[in-house]
């Protein structure tokens, strides 16, 4: 059975203009131990969809359909009568079995806390952890994600540590209750590239070493090379395609996919080959377009795109696309 | 390419920035360009890459005359423009142009598009009357592919990608013979860097100029550059052409800078083996007093602990490294 389930999840947001359809009608599963990688351009809803699921949304937003179920039980809000019921549900899952990076630690961290107190917190809420047990546990940790000398630094505040160092203690705080999920949303995008690259490497180690499945949001198509073996593609606040890595990479069905394969610069090529943008920009999810999302920018838009949303073709078990001309009717 | 001369030919250049806390405290020097000589040559694309604080943006900032440099020269078709001030430098102004990382920042949100546009070309007392430069607006609008009804409007009105055109346009209002782009592309989405990209590639084409492209994306880097300079730490490792860099690294930071490039390609990327560099840049305040990656370098000496290494000639590469020297 899966770990995680989510079917038909919409998001949206009001605000003054109106309502944003940030995320609509998202159905994804995600199996034990595996690492699935959500990728999109700002503004794609990737980041919304897993705020929906671990029920961090912002006070405008709500989550107005869809079914989210998590380890076998049931954790969409419409199954709780109040909102107390439904907080204090997450607030038992959030930071035990469920847990999140965030992009920027700094923000994540609180300043004027030590390093102690807030990798302690988890522990002391949700097991039955003494104070000594939840120490030793925090310093197991910090040698975990590979912070030298963790007696010294256990005691010192967020400012006292770099970017790279800060991420780890994110990460490790994020690992202290052994969770099945780990949510992770732009984990390497405020670092520099050898800093990414040693955090990505600690990322993968710990993989191998706990069953904790990754969700990794993000929009640097290497990254997702290297660590998840299926990948989500978003736009326009929805999935248009997934599937295994190599299916994404070397089989594309979807025409955003391909484009985006396109236009990032590979460096083992040499050619002289001239990158393919994508013309024309994302659609405005205030009022987005009634078919296909993709169709302002699509090459190969039909007159049936503009009107009505693709249906999914599956292509394997694991690869479905969500684009016209994969339908079996498709003029080829 | 040897035989042309270069366009602008940067030796020994030094910026430093006092960072002296009280009246006091000791005198404290951030060294944030420390001795770095390079060459660009007409219609030639640099990269510039390195990690965040290794001085990259400043060396660019420095060429420009943004910043004034402790020591050295930057000659620019043949002239020392490192000492010029005022009147003298506003000439060589109009030939070297810049392009800003951040599109939101380096627009005046209050000025429409035109007068953005037009403000270099008055500056500089190109055109006589306004229907000239209105004209020229409208074509430079067209060259960065926006529409000439755009002339009118406010940046607020446009995307990010869209604003970075306009930056370009402005860039180019003054025919200027060399850019500096500093990492015009990072703060915008995947699909829309191409689009900037090519353009920037086009107008290269068109009108023969010379970047200085700075970025920490080291793929789009090597994709766009003909030659490529590392930095760390204030000073220039290893400088060579974009391909032979990437595909023969000689300097060991640049071995493991390019190791830790995510590539976007799963086979390739899971069967790489990342060198992983240990530790993190050590403060420019007070930088190694050797060769400054020795205290992350995996095949450093006592030698390198002590002394710093001048840049050796290796075939058509520059490298400043012991293990190279002859």
């Amino acid at each position: 059975m899966a770990l995680l389930e989510v079917k038909n999840l919409s998001t949206e947001f009001f605000t003054e203009q109106g309502s944003v359809q940030a995320v609509r009608d998202v159905s994804f599963e995600l199996k034990e131990g595996e690492v699935l990688g959500v990728v999109g351009e700002s503004g794609s809803g990737k980041s919304q969809t897993m705020y929906s699921i671990i029920g961090l949304l912002a006070e405008n937003g709500t989550v107005t359909s869809g079914d989210i179920t998590f380890d076998g039980k049931d954790i969409s809000r419409k199954n709780f009568k109040t909102k107390k019921e439904y907080e204090d549900m997450m607030r038992g899952l959030r930071g035990n079995s469920m847990a999140m990076i965030f992009q920027d630690p700094m923000t994540f961290l609180n300043p004027v806390l030590k390093i102690e107190t807030q990798l302690i917190e988890p522990l002391m809420n949700h097991t039955d952890m003494t104070k000594q047990q939840a120490k030793e546990r925090a310093l197991e940790l910090m040698r975990l994600v590979g912070i030298p000398s963790p007696e010294k630094r256990i005691t010192q505040y967020p400012f006292e540590f770099s970017g790279g160092m800060r991420q780890r203690i994110v990460i490790a705080i994020a690992l202290a209750c052994n969770p099945k999920l780990i949510i992770a949303d732009e984990p390497t995008t405020a670092l520099d590239v050898t800093i990414q690259a040693q955090v990505l490497e600690l990322i993968n180690a710990l993989r191998k070493e706990s069953d904790s499945a990754i969700i990794m949001i993000t929009h640097d198509l290497g990254v997702v090379a290297k660590l998840c073996d299926r990948i989500a593609i978003m736009y326009g606040g929805k999935i248009v395609e997934i599937g295994t890595d190599k299916e994404i990479f070397y089989e594309p069905k979807h025409e955003y996919t391909k484009g985006l394969l396109n236009c990032i610069a590979n460096p083992e090529d040499d050619s002289d080959r001239q990158l393919t943008p994508i013309a024309g920009s994302p659609p405005d999810l205030l009022n987005p377009p009634k078919g296909c999302p993709f169709v302002d920018r699509c090459e190969k838009a039909m007159k049936i795109c503009k009107d009505h949303m693709p249906q999914v073709t599956k292509f394997s078990e694991t690869h479905q696309c969500a684009c016209w001309l994969n339908h079996s009717k498709a003029v080829k | 390419m040897s035989e042309q001369k270069p366009i602008l030919r940067v030796k020994n250049l030094k910026t430093y920035f006092d960072v002296t806390k009280g009246i006091f405290s000791p005198k404290q020097i951030v060294k944030a360009v420390d001795d770095v000589s390079f060459d660009i040559y007409p219609n030639e694309t640099f990269g510039l890459v390195g990690e965040s604080g290794c001085g990259k943006s400043t060396l660019g900032r420095t060429i420009v005359k943004l910043y004034d440099p402790e020591d050295g020269s930057i000659e620019f078709n043949g002239t020392d423009i490192a000492k010029l001030k005022g009147s003298e430098l506003k000439g060589f102004r109009k030939d070297m142009q810049m392009i800003f990382q951040d599109p939101y920042a380096s627009l005046n949100p209050r000025m429409t598009v035109g007068e953005i546009i037009k403000e270099p070309m008055i500056i500089h007392n190109i055109y006589n009357t306004d229907e000239e430069r209105e004209a020229r607006v409208v074509e430079l609008l067209r060259i960065v592919g926006l529409k000439p009804d755009h002339i009118r409007r406010y940046p607020a009105e446009f995307s990010g990608g869209q604003r970075q055109r306009i930056g370009i346009a402005r860039a180019l209002a003054v025919n200027p013979k060399f850019i500096v782009c500093d990492e015009p592309i990072s703060a915008l989405d995947v699909s829309i860097q191409a689009q900037v990209i090519n353009l920037l590639k086009n107008i290269q084409n068109e009108m023969g100029l010379s970047y200085l492209f700075i970025a920490h994306d080291l793929s789009m880097v090597k994709h766009i550059s003909d030659r490529i300079g590392v930095m760390y730490l204030g000073h220039m490792m290893e400088v060579g052409p974009s391909n032979d860099v990437y595909h023969r690294p000689l300097h060991p930071y640049t071995v493991a800078l390019l190791s830790a490039i995510p590539i976007p390609d799963p086979d390739v990327a899971k069967a790489k083996n990342r060198i992983v560099l240990e530790g993190e840049i050590p403060s420019p305040i007070n930088p190694p007093k050797g060769c400054v990656f020795s205290t992350r370098c995996s095949r450093a000496t006592e030698r390198c602990m002590q002394e710093r290494p001048q840049p050796v000639k290796v075939g058509d590469r520059l490298v400043s490294c012991f293990l190279y020297e002859k």
